[in-house]
């Protein structure tokens, strides 16, 4: 029978553990800052990295913001036009996109295409002993694997929502203008009224850069801190992808209020 | 200790896990330009010597010197200044698998030198010819076979002519041919090099044909200690069973466990 106490202790041991994983990654991002001194002496080490993790991601961006713009048009439209303002569907679409659905679903699907890759990478490289190979060589891993993966991330995630979104509009563009006979005049015109430069897109890829920032952390820090086993850098990919989400969606609420309601 | 004919020195090193001990008061001597074989089976801490050796890891008491250095005392800029006199062949081989033989290669020349494309290219192709597979300098590491890629792993680890080569293994898992090819090669190497060599295997009758001197080590403690030839004449009895092969002696085949008729006889375990 436990007692109280132990359930205390229990609480006590989980909240520090917790605390000291969290210490364990922002240690671990500024060892990446301090170390990034390579990228920048040596940029075309980020620009492999960005074709890799950016390059590769744009098909799965393409083709999902398409279909996310041409539903949002649809669903739109629909409950719009009950209430007979069916031709503003543009200025919805747009800022649904550019507000929320772009900086979100850009970062959740480059979180499973190229979070996951980076973790495996990363795990996989530490699992058959490339990472201690480059300590052996007198090279910092953290300067020349981590920091170019990190960085890669956090430049090509902003470049993918900006597409996804410009995509999405155009989705929803064909959707309603080209379906449902929407006046393309109406449709650009009430959008270009509506959607604020600075509100709107600014705070749109301020956000986007924001989930990069998390979402390549850990990515990379779930990969180097991986178990070298494959089914250590199996459950290191599984928590990139999950983490990543529950991350996303949590900053998103909480840069929403700050942004939008002017908390 | 500021002796020039000794490259590598272990004096009196302890190193464990928490309670688990792995080296026990574990000294020994690499003089400058000789190869030397560190032995002993599977889990006696051999490996645990080159990672010490490497810096990689810190001995719980007693020092590692390298070079009249004192590896646990160095920060680790003066380490790896340490490491770029030092090459390393890993068990794996881990070769990085997004590049090619040839990037592999030219991998610490791009990384720590400025000498020109040209003269990388050059050097890398004669590395590769040292280890026969110049003409091997485009494949990806996923298309060599394991003796191949040990000897791509062997071309990288002397890449800028190091003044100490570990090799972890470096005849595990090999067939016979490549056996033979990874020990002339490592002979070879040493003596072209005028390096320190440090080789950690179980592979006995590969390991006399080599090296000049051997360590032999068990339970963390050396247990012997010579030129190939006085391993041969050696009458120790651990020694006689690892030279021979033999499944009991010294070290026991049978896991320690109850009486054999009585555990048959009894019942439940």
């Amino acid at each position: 029978m436990k007692s109280i106490a132990d359930y205390l202790t229990l609480l006590g041991h989980q909240v520090t553990e917790r605390l000291v994983l969290l210490g364990a990654v922002f240690h671990f991002l500024f060892s990446i800052f301090f170390m990034s001194g390579t990228c920048l002496r040596r940029p075309w080490l980020v620009v492999r990295e960005i074709y890799f993790v950016g390059v590769f991601s744009l098909l799965i961006i393409t083709v999902a913001g398409l279909f996310v713009g041409l539903v949002l048009g649809l669903q739109m439209y629909d409950t719009l036009e009950r209430f007979g303002s069916g031709d503003g569907v543009g200025m919805v679409v747009a800022l649904a996109l550019v507000r929320e659905l772009g900086p979100v679903l850009s970062a959740l699907l480059f979180s499973s295409r190229a979070g996951s890759a980076i973790t495996a990478e990363i795990g996989l490289m530490k699992a058959t002993e490339q990472l201690t190979a480059l300590e052996m060589m007198a090279i910092q891993p953290l300067a020349r694997v981590i920091a170019p993966r990190f960085w890669a991330g956090v430049i090509s995630l902003p470049l993918l929502n900006v597409i996804f979104c410009a995509v999405g509009i155009f989705g929803g563009y064909l959707v309603t203008v080209k379906l449902l006979g929407v006046d393309a005049g109406t449709f650009w015109s009430q959008m270009q009224n509506a959607v604020d430069f600075r509100q709107d897109i600014l705070n749109g890829i301020i956000k986007s850069v924001i989930f990069a920032l998390a979402v390549s952390l850990i990515a990379v820090f779930e990969g180097y801190s991986s178990v070298p086993t494959a089914e250590g850098v199996s459950r290191a990919t599984t928590r990139t992808v999950v983490l990543s989400a529950l991350v996303v969606l949590a900053l998103d609420f909480v840069l929403t209020a700050f942004m939008f309601r002017g908390f | 200790m500021n002796d020039k004919s000794t490259f590598v020195e272990l004096d009196q090193v302890s190193f464990g896990y928490g309670s688990r001990t792995i080296l026990r008061n574990i000294s020994l001597r690499i003089p400058r330009g000789k190869l030397v074989a560190i032995m002993g089976g599977s889990g006696c801490g051999k490996t645990t010597i080159l990672r010490l050796i490497g810096g990689q890891i810190k001995p719980t008491s007693g020092r590692v010197m390298v070079d009249n250095q004192s590896v646990a005392a160095l920060n680790t800029h003066q380490l790896f200044l340490l490491r770029r006199k030092m090459g390393m062949l890993f068990q794996m081989g881990a070769l990085f698998t997004d590049q090619t033989v040839f990037e592999n290669v030219a991998f610490q020349m791009r990384e720590h030198t400025d000498l020109p494309e040209a003269l990388i290219r050059n050097l890398v192709l004669m590395k590769l010819q040292a280890v026969g597979l110049r003409g091997a300098h485009h494949l990806m590491p996923s298309e060599l076979s394991g003796g191949m890629a040990r000897r791509v792993a062997l071309a990288r680890s002397i890449a800028l002519d190091p003044e100490l080569i570990l090799y972890d293994e470096p005849f595990a898992g090999l067939d016979p041919i490549s056996l033979g090819v990874i020990g002339q090669l490592v002979r070879r190497f040493n003596d072209a090099l005028g390096a320190t060599s440090i080789i950690v295997t179980h592979d006995i009758t590969e390991s006399l044909n080599i090296v000049d001197y051997l360590y032999m080590i068990a339970e963390g403690v050396v247990i012997a200690e010579g030129t190939p030839a006085d391993i041969y004449q050696s009458t120790h009895p651990y020694l006689k069973q690892f030279v021979n092969g033999h499944a009991d002696g010294p070290v026991p085949f049978h896991y320690p466990a109850p009486d054999y008729a009585h555990d048959l006889l009894g019942d439940g375990l």
